[in-house]
């Protein structure tokens, strides 16, 4: 009669211990996040207050250092504008890809170049327009909008790439179905295409001003930081991010407080960007 | 290895074939085949007994028992969708790798309860070899290698290179690749590549092999090959075909099975199915009334 | 603008066009623009990142200027090797951290999580995306660097007699900055790994399954070989990301301009002296170019290192529809 062989003791050994191995890495994998998460609460939530975000830093190296009001609204702002430039230049590509391109060599040409572009180091974004707009004294020296492009820069292959899935998936029937009653192309892609695809074109230009809502670099040499308040995009900003680089560096521990503060907040606003895209995500997926 | 300890029923040597062919003056009738063919290894028997399978919520297989006789071929036919496939992966447990997916009964092998607390399904599958319905050599591994693969997990060292070549030969493919060995798997012809599928299979050697359409990927010259091949397997192997192709089931089969919505309708005599089914609805789609 | 015009196949309109016909050109050529824009960009950008880095390059030449160990900007000196030297030790370190246990991740929610923990797993380590640069090396200043101090002290010690082992630990050093980008290149190299085990057919690992292997087994006979080159590609745009990341470096590598003798000892790197000098140098042409030309450095490192990276992505995923990673270097 026939036995079934056991498995040898040594495979099963090493499959326990291989299947433990990744396990903890996926595990070890995590140990950043809640270690991040952890810190940001505990030093984050006691420098929230009302006046944390109703003052401007104050500039003073002893006493009060004040709070972060023209970060976040140079963070708002300058994020609001690099969106404005980038989401319809990213969408417009990836239309261009999908309704014209496709697989043509020039189309090909341009869809490698923009994945390159989400490889270029944010700094040399910054440096870029550093050397384009800020050194040519265009509308004077640093100022935010100068900020912006640079952040659009950055943003912009990302919206294209996400924007090109969406619309990949958006079926060739329903186009072909506009086309064969005669609707010229632009309208198809007005009518049909776009409002299919809009879910998921907001889904993947949220997550891409999320991640450029956290950039630091590029606004290092364009935007530069003032202080104060300002809502005129043409004048030199404060931004969160950069607020947090600058009072990292100083080691005093009322403004490092607010470094943690300032941090928090930030993660906070990316988070609910970042949950809201997922939101709008799975809203579309039940529809 | 459970195979190393089977008794051997050691008939006539197979160069004495030629020499014993022109005394069947007739084409045996398919029932006689298993009989016409001496057996070199006594194969197990597989038996089901009620068994169900699931997918999430969808019942699959509805309580079908049924025994597969050894060294005998048995093929499962039925319209796409009826469960056939299902039934046979659950076998080898192949079945319950698919997320969601669950099977309960029995299948035993000979005595051996299969779905026993104590079986690990990694030690059925080496039993119980498969063959899938499109060729699956590795890609990354050569031809030697795609045969050897099964024979390393076990560490064996020694005697590889025999095994690759006794199973390239039991596969009918050692003369066409014998001076290519190192050569990529894929660079191979579709039948070709089943048939190294095959010799991987049996280079593990397991007792049953299960093979799931294992022509539908290819043309009528390689499916004559296949075929051939499984007259030949039998000898060794209880094998269980799942094909859609009737003709198939009719040239390769000792036995034929019926399934319908997941339930077994008949099954018996391979020539009985197709010449006087006792049931209306095995009738009706060996006719070719539905499909 | 639509005289007597020929409609493919050489088929005469006759009559009047459709109305459409006009904004159906300028949707084309307007978007086709765009597309070309990009392209346009970047050239231009790497033609003024060349010419703004120029006074360096022509007084001290390409060579000079990436293989001298001299970066004095008080002494108008310029040799930017210390700084290559830390990126690309940094760069290595958080290779050698971040890839396995990215791919242990990949491998783990692929093939062994159960189905009801695979999205949140997924979403978690996208969250470590999620975290800004500039919070990570606050994270890094402040908990980081003196938490683990005591441990690498212990190390440098214990190991002494390793190469680049042994002596002080700074505060902020080389492996700091190396394990705060393995943190921050996990997301990517994971979430590509993932991308392409998922290409991973079904057959093969059916094949490895019906032969009797365990899942172990099955991951290094079926999944590992077949994802080899994506592994390879998500590892190398890690790299990328690792050499490019900025603002966290610069807080945690101690920004001193030479090579250290030990992983634990305080360095450079060519973003972090950018982001770092920048403000400094904006009056001193001679510096201001140089960091240019360190940026131009990081740029074509880059540059290479993505175009590797996409090709053996490129190469695994060649059966599958286009998705590769979204996201942005840091």
């Amino acid at each position: 009669m026939t036995t079934i062989a056991p498995v040898a003791p040594r495979r099963r050994r090493t499959d326990k211990t291989m299947r433990g191995v990744l396990l903890a890495g996926t595990l070890i994998a995590l140990v950043p996040l809640v270690f991040v998460v952890y810190y940001l609460l505990k030093q984050g939530l006691g420098a929230l207050s009302w006046s944390f975000f109703t003052s401007d830093p104050s500039g003073r190296f002893l006493g009060d250092p004040g709070g972060v009001r023209s970060a976040i609204v140079g963070t708002v702002l300058i994020v609001g504008l690099a969106s404005v430039i980038a989401v319809p230049l990213g969408i417009g590509i990836a239309l261009y890809l999908v309704e014209y391109g496709k697989a043509s060599r020039f189309a090909n040409v341009v869809r490698y170049f923009v994945d390159v572009m989400t490889g270029v180091p944010s700094i040399v974004f910054g440096l870029f327009i550093y050397i384009v707009l800020v050194l040519s004294g265009i509308g004077g020296n640093f100022a935010g909008w100068k900020g912006s492009i640079a952040l659009a820069l950055l943003m912009l292959p990302v919206v294209s790439r996400s924007a090109e899935v969406v619309l990949n998936l958006v079926p060739d029937s329903l186009r072909e179905s506009a086309l064969a009653l005669g609707s010229p192309r632009w309208r198809v892609v007005a009518r049909i295409v776009l409002p299919t695809a809009m879910p998921g074109l907001v889904t993947g230009s949220l997550l891409a001003i999320a991640r450029g809502a956290g950039e630091t670099a590029p606004l290092l040499f364009t935007a530069f930081a003032v202080n104060s308040t300002t809502w005129n995009l043409g004048n030199q900003m404060n931004s969160l991010p950069i607020q947090i680089f600058n009072d990292v560096r100083q080691a005093q521990s009322n403004i490092v407080e607010r470094a943690w503060g300032a941090a928090l907040t930030l993660v906070l606003m990316i988070l609910a960007l970042t949950l809201l895209a997922r939101l709008i995500q799975r809203r579309s997926r039940i529809a | 290895m459970s195979s190393q300890s089977k008794e051997v029923r050691v008939s006539a040597e197979p160069g004495d074939q030629p020499a014993a062919a022109p005394v069947v003056t007739q084409v045996p009738a398919p029932t006689d085949r298993a009989a016409a063919r001496e057996v070199r290894t006594v194969a197990p028997t597989v038996a089901i007994q009620d068994l169900h399978a699931y997918y999430g919520d969808q019942h699959a297989v509805r309580g079908v028992s049924m025994t597969y006789a050894a060294n005998e071929v048995t093929a499962m036919i039925g319209p796409s969708g009826c469960g056939k496939s299902t039934l046979v992966r659950c076998i080898n447990r192949m079945h319950e790798e698919i997320v969601g997916a669950r099977a309960q009964g029995t299948v035993t092998l000979d005595e051996a309860d299969l779905y026993d607390d104590d079986v690990d399904p990694v030690s059925v599958r080496r039993t119980i070899g498969m063959v899938f319905q499109k060729p699956n050599p590795f890609p990354t591994m050569s031809i030697f290698d795609n045969v050897a693969a099964g024979l390393r997990l076990t560490g064996r060292r020694g005697d590889v290179k025999d095994r690759v070549e006794t199973s390239l030969r039991g596969a009918g493919l050692w003369d066409e690749v014998k001076d290519r060995l190192a050569r990529p798997g894929m660079g191979l012809s579709g039948g070709q590549q089943q048939r190294l599928c095959i010799a991987r299979t049996i280079a593990v050697e397991p007792d049953v092999i299960i093979m799931d359409e294992p022509c539908s990927a290819l043309d009528p010259v390689a499916t004559l090959r296949i075929e051939e091949l499984i007259e030949e397997l039998k000898r060794d192997y209880t094998i269980i075909i799942v094909t859609h192709n009737m003709q198939q089931a009719a040239r390769v089969a000792d036995k034929t099975a019926f399934m319908l919505t997941g339930e077994l309708v008949e099954f018996t005599d391979t020539r009985t199915i197709f010449t006087n089914p006792s049931d209306t609805r095995t009738e009706e789609y060996v006719t070719g009334k539905f499909g | 603008m639509e005289a007597a015009t020929i409609q493919h196949g050489g088929r005469p309109e006759s009559g009047r066009p459709p109305p459409s016909r006009l904004p159906d050109r300028l949707l084309r050529w307007g978007l086709t623009g765009i597309a070309a824009g990009v392209l346009v960009l970047i050239g231009y950008f790497f033609i003024r990142l060349y010419l703004e880095s120029r006074p360096v390059f022509s007084s001290y030449g390409v060579v000079n200027f990436i293989f001298t160990d001299a970066w004095i900007p008080s002494k108008d000196q310029f040799g930017a090797l210390p700084l290559i030297v830390g990126t690309l030790i940094t760069a290595t370190i958080a290779l050698v951290i971040g890839v396995p246990v990215a791919v242990a991740s990949a491998l783990y929610v692929t093939e062994l999580a159960p189905p009801r923990v695979r999205q949140p797993l997924v979403i978690l380590v996208e969250l470590l995306a999620a975290v800004p640069s500039v919070v990570y090396g606050l994270w890094g200043v402040f908990v980081l660097i003196p938490k683990l101090r005591p441990a690498e002290q212990w190390v440098s010690d214990t190991l002494s007699f390793l190469p680049f082992l042994g002596g002080t630990v700074a505060g902020p050093n080389y492996f700091i900055a190396g394990l705060i980008l393995a943190i921050m290149i996990l997301p990517i190299v994971a979430a590509i790994s993932r991308e392409v085990m998922a290409t991973v057919p079904v057959e093969q690992k059916e094949a490895a399954l019906a032969l009797g292997a365990t899942r172990w087994e099955m991951i290094r006979m079926a999944v590992l070989p077949y994802s080899r080159a994506g592994i390879s590609g998500a590892a190398m745009l890690g790299l990328g990301r690792a050499i490019g990341e900025t603002i966290a470096a610069t807080l945690v590598i101690g920004n001193a301009p030479k090579i250290a003798e030990s992983i634990f000892g305080q360095g450079y790197t060519l973003a972090a002296v950018i982001a770092n000098e920048f403000g400094e140098a904006a009056a001193t042409p001679t510096h201001r170019a140089a960091l240019i030309a360190a940026g131009l450095v990081l740029f074509v490192l880059t540059l290479v290192i993505n175009f590797v990276a996409r090709y053996f992505v490129g190469r695994s995923q060649r059966a599958m529809t286009r998705s590769v990673p979204t996201g942005m270097a840091g």
